[in-house]
């Protein structure tokens, strides 16, 4: 004898999971099909790396993505209770096998495709002649450093921190390379290589700027280097992407990709307020 | 299917529907389960009455606290580790010379116990009883060196929040202190008790305290050393 | 049955009186549904609490109930702080492992309680001390911590200089999780020891439910990853309250306040390795007892046998085991080494193979079955989907590449409440549904429940679908409002969006409320074996005895024997001799 210990209405639950999970798929893709919420153009060759490897992650995950949710849909239509029998089976090796090889494939080869792109941001140097520029985060503001005309960063330390007297980086007062440039926004150069050396006073923040695909948590106690090479001139949003206290959401920067001639002039001009 | 072979259905693989099909009568010998608690086996209680669950799962009980100390004690290890290769501000703590004679005094509890519950298994209450106060003397002992030795360090101006390798040392010392102090309790506690009423046996209870002793001991070795390897 | 001397419940007899028995008990089974309760207290404020904040995400200028004007961030900050908290330790810890589990587990494996009953208890109480410590924070003078559930120090190391919460209410929070810690110690402790030394005879570890599986599998990650939160809790504390610096680094300086903190050289990525270290393990205990009851509650509802039961049963191993070692893939972003991140990526790429492997194998076990679709068996069925769903999206994470554009943003919150915040509660829901009758002796309403089920399960993706888009446009985490943010302004009717189903989402719970509360005194009555399952808890009265069996039971037969060819049932249960199984005609 068979057991019924549902209801009757298997038909209604099953046609609609095959409805909702249809409509899922078929949402889902469209969305990012159409891109409507996409990320925008990386303005770096590393960038453009990391969006190749998202893409192929995203086919990949995608086709899973459809392929699971259909089935699981079709297999609850197929099989919902008409007062069948069911198929009596502990399993079959060969499947676990096969679907295990698959997957162990799939997932090792995803990683391994992104190694390269991981290495050239991390694993690789800038070139001797890149822009350092210091990033100094507190609660709750970014502010950059450069060396002044000597070429030179002035030495710091803690005990002279005073942003609100516009010192931020706690130059040591009456040293010789005072001439840094000390600027709320960050202004590069376009086509040229960019060292960021990442600095906090406080607590973790994280520099973050979507065009460059570049996420990097910035510890106290630690100075972390960073380094890209922007393509394409532009003003990008640098935000502060790991909590750091109540104004987390608030603390905002730019980027900005100029000329060279314009990054030079921008140069003389905060050395020259530097010096008053 | 004959009707031999419906009763062979409940009782081997069926090669016809599925090899995988396991279901096998059960046989005179058992299958699995390893709780099938006899009178004999499970040991007795303090009362004479069969333990509610048995012995071994006592011991099985301990042994993942053991585990879970282990882990814990791993935790502030690798903290230890890690700290002291971050830097170039590590001072070295000069490691009080009483922790050689407690480290002594604690190995000397773990025989000095051992011994007693030897005893005790051969039936020798009375040397059981004097063995098994002794190694809660020497326990007792030990922990008072141990407040000796943070003493020493206060003397010198060494305190918690002095330098990274101070704050392990007191922090490394005071987390053994306290569950070595747990077991002085259960030491204490089986000296003193009436077993006649217990729910597990004296006998079972000894061994318990006893495992968990020599555990400490061991953990304190492995940190002494630690703490040396840091200077 | 061979009479042998099976000893009385623990020497133990059923406990008088009513704080003996409902209060202060060592019936694993009161014990459960203590724990139970108290997570459905914990889930019920974090559901609140989210209430609030998805409110002020979606209209960040109004005034909302409870709040004197707009919203401050600290006061968002909090919200979701505590929501974390209380959601990952109270609900997702507790609910699935503290309440199924301890109900459970000695049921399906033959015993009458946890080898430990009183460490049960102390389990329970110490436990429900943390609660209480942690929502004694929302009354202290700065309020709960604003840290984030994670608390990542120097901010929740250094005090009120770093903001508000971040006095009492921090120290608080820690001391609850320090507190957490040793109760599911005992907890793990006693889980671990009864499955290993209590099985029924007959109960081989290969014929437990895959249930039982689950909550061992999980106790033996918390036995030992809780232990190295205390570790680090422990630590966190001393820098709060002894001045050391074991997290806190030198030079730091709030708001121009000189000198600088006298803190020396602590290193904030050490708390970070000892937290996923244990973070990484937590999420697993948090769905690992969910996968069991999914895998229990298909197999019951397919009248089918599981589909690979072994290989079910070692993919929970193996989950567990390669857990410990992927803790960096929350990291890689962190500071730490950029080689490790390449080792940590891999060994989480790993780890979801056998997470797939179960999603072919709960396929595999709806194939060809005869599925019945109770309010259970949604909730299984809707977990597979979600599961499905919420770790694909882990692949992206996994790839330190691909995780630098979208760690810490919305991308990550679509992910992690997928698998945790919907799939796992569908396993707490599907086994609500499903052992209610058992614990009560009456059935859930049906309609409300499925009801409950299709307003919920379209509910939770409808929230958090839209996240992964708002996550790849570059919306982060933790922010109050997007006001600052030009690029994420178009993503204000997205929020808008998301807040509206998660307000009917979490009405449609009042369906679950209701239910659970009216079928205790009007649910339709049932027989022993409603569902006429097969593992050991069916044949035991609904709700079972103080010693759950009346004699010790034996197991001749694995615990998914549905459908069998030439039985008069379509099932037959564990306990059955096969001498009593009736066949065909």
């Amino acid at each position: 004898m068979h057991s019924r210990v549902g209801d009757r209405g298997s038909a209604i639950h099953a046609a609609l999971f095959g409805l909702f999970l249809f409509l899922l798929v078929a949402v889902t893709v469209y969305i990012f099909v159409a891109g409507i919420w996409p990320m925008p153009p990386a303005i770096t060759e590393v960038g453009r790396w990391i969006d190749r490897q998202y893409d192929l992650t995203l086919w990949v995950t995608g086709v899973v993505f459809v392929l699971a949710q259909l089935a699981l849909g079709w297999i609850l239509w197929r099989y919902r209770d008409r007062g069948q029998r069911a198929v009596f089976t502990h399993g079959s090796t060969v499947l676990e096998i096969l679907w295990t090889t698959a997957t162990f494939i799939l997932f090792i080869g995803l990683g391994v495709l992104a190694v390269r792109a991981w290495s050239e941001v991390h694993f690789v140097s800038p070139a001797p002649g890149a822009l350092q520029v210091q990033v100094m985060a507190e609660q709750f503001t970014w502010t950059f450093r450069y060396p002044g005309p000597d070429g030179k960063f002035a030495p710091t330390s803690p005990q002279y921190y005073s942003s609100s007297s516009g010192n931020p980086f706690g130059i040591v007062p009456d040293s010789p390379d005072k001439d840094d440039i000390i600027s709320g926004a960050l202004v590069v150069p376009v086509n040229r290589e960019v060292e960021l050396l990442l600095q906090s006073k406080d607590v973790v923040h994280d520099f973050y700027v979507r065009e460059l695909r570049i996420k990097q948590d910035v510890v106290p106690g630690m100075v972390i280097p960073i380094h890209f090479t922007p393509q394409q001139v532009g003003t990008y949003e640098i935000v502060c992407a790991q909590l750091c206290g109540l104004g987390h959401n608030h603390m905002h920067s730019y980027l900005r990709v100029v000329t060279e001639q314009e990054f030079e002039q921008w140069l003389r001009e905060q050395a020259q307020q530097a010096q008053q | 299917m004959g009707s031999g072979e419906t009763a062979d259905v409940m009782t081997r693989p069926t090669a016809v529907e599925d090899p995988h099909v396991e279901l096998l009568e059960q046989t005179a010998a058992g299958v699995g389960g390893p709780s099938a608690p006899t009178g004999g086996e499970g040991g007795s209680g303090g009362s004479g009455q069969p333990l509610a669950v048995p012995r071994r799962a006592y011991l099985t009980g301990l042994t993942l606290g053991l585990a879970a100390i282990f882990m814990f004690f791993m935790g502030l290890t690798s903290a230890f580790i890690v700290r002291r290769g971050l830097g170039n501000d590590w001072v070295r703590v000069s490691l009080p010379p009483v922790l050689w004679l407690n480290t002594a005094v604690l190995l000397a509890s773990s025989v000095v116990l051992e011994r007693a519950r030897q005893y005790l298994a051969r039936g020798e209450s009375g040397r059981f009883q004097s063995w098994w106060r002794l190694g809660a003397a020497l326990g007792l002992l030990f922990l008072g060196g141990q407040l000796m030795a943070w003493r020493q360090l206060v003397a010198q101006g060494i305190y918690l929040a002095t330098n990274p390798a101070a704050s392990f040392f007191y922090v490394l010392t005071a987390a053994h202190g306290v569950h070595l102090l747990a077991g002085l309790v259960a030491v204490v506690v089986i000296a003193l008790r009436r077993w006649d009423r217990s729910r597990i046996g004296r006998a079972l209870a000894v061994d318990l305290a006893a495992l968990y002793w020599h555990f400490l001991d061991g953990l304190w070795i492995f940190l002494f050393l630690l703490l040396r390897m840091g200077q | 049955m061979s009479a042998q001397a099976h000893p009385a419940a623990h020497g133990v007899e059923a406990p008088r009186g009513w704080i003996r028995r409902y209060v202060f008990s060592t019936d694993h089974k009161v014990i459960g549904i203590q724990y139970y309760l108290m997570s459905l207290i914990a889930v019920t404020i974090g559901m609140v609490l989210s209430w609030w904040f998805r409110a002020h995400l979606a209209w960040p200028h109004a005034h909302l109930p409870g709040f004197s004007g707009e919203m401050k961030p600290e006061e968002y900050l909090a919200l979701v702080t505590m929501h974390g908290t209380l959601m990952v330790f109270f609900v997702l810890t507790t609910a699935p492992q503290g309440g199924f589990g301890n109900y459970f587990l000695p049921i399906q494996v033959g015993a009458e309680d946890m080898a430990f009953p009183r460490i049960n208890m102390l389990s329970f109480w110490v436990t429900f001390a943390s609660f209480l410590a942690m929502v004694s924070s929302f009354l202290v003078q700065g309020g709960p911590p604003i840290a984030g559930w994670t608390s990542y120090p120097p901010l929740s190391a250094v005090g009120q200089v770093a903001g508000p919460g971040l006095g009492t209410g921090e120290t608080l929070w820690v001391i609850s999780i320090a507190l957490f810690c040793a109760g599911s110690l005992m907890s793990a402790l006693n889980f671990i020891a009864t499955t290993v030394e209590l099985r029924a005879r007959g109960m081989s570890m290969m014929r437990m439910p895959l249930t039982v599986w689950g909550w061992f599998v999980t106790a033996v990650l918390g036995l030992l990853a809780f232990a190295v939160l205390l570790a680090a809790g422990i630590l966190l504390l001393l820098d709060r309250l002894a001045g050391t610096s074991f997290f806190i680094p030198a030079g730091l300086v709030f708001n121009d306040t000189q000198p600088p903190l006298a803190h020396a050289g602590g290193s904030p990525l050490l708390y970070q390795h000892l937290f996923w270290f244990f973070g990484h393990p937590e999420v697993y205990i948090a769905i690992l007892p969910s996968m069991g009851i999914t895998s229990h509650v298909l197999s019951t509802f397919s009248r089918k046998p599981i589909f690979g039961y072994r290989a079910m049963a070692y993919s929970m191993c193996a989950i567990g085991f390669i857990s410990f070692c992927v803790w960096g893939h929350h990291m890689f972003v962190s500071g730490m080494s950029p080689y490790s991140a390449l080792a940590f990526s891999f060994l989480t790429l790993a780890i979801g193979v056998p997470s797939a492997i179960k999603t072919f194998n709960w396929l595999g076990t709806l194939w060809g079955g005869r599925l019945q679709f109770t309010t259970a068996m949604l909730f299984a069925i809707g977990f597979v989907s979600l599961f499905v769903s919420g770790g694909l999206s882990g692949l992206f994470l996994a790839q330190p590449t691909v995780d630098l554009p979208l760690h810490d943003t919305y991308f990550v919150i679509a992910h992690f409440h997928l698998v945790m915040g919907v799939a796992a509660i569908f396993g707490i829901f599907a086994g609500t549904y499903y052992w209610f009758p058992k614990v009560t002796g009456r059935r859930m309403n049906e309609t409300l429940g499925k009801l409950h089920f299709w307003l919920t399960f379209i509910g939770a993706y409808l929230i958090f679908m839209p996240m992964h888009w708002m996550g790849i446009v570059g919306a982060l985490r933790r922010y109050a409002d997007l006001s600052s943010v030009q690029y994420a302004q178009p993503l204000e009717p997205v929020h808008q969006f998301i807040t509206v189903a998660a307000l009917i989402t979490g009405a449609a719970q009042l369906l679950f409320y209701w239910n659970l509360i009216w079928s205790l005194r009007h649910g339709e009555k049932v027989d022993t074996n409603p569902w006429r399952a097969t593992t050991l808890e069916w044949s035991v009265p609904s709700p079972p005895p103080h010693s759950n069996f009346l004699e010790p039971p034996r197991v001749y037969r694995g615990p998914y024997e549905y459908s069998v060819p030439g039985m008069k049932e379509d099932f037959v249960p564990q306990h059955l001799a096969p001498e009593q199984v009736a066949r065909a005609s």
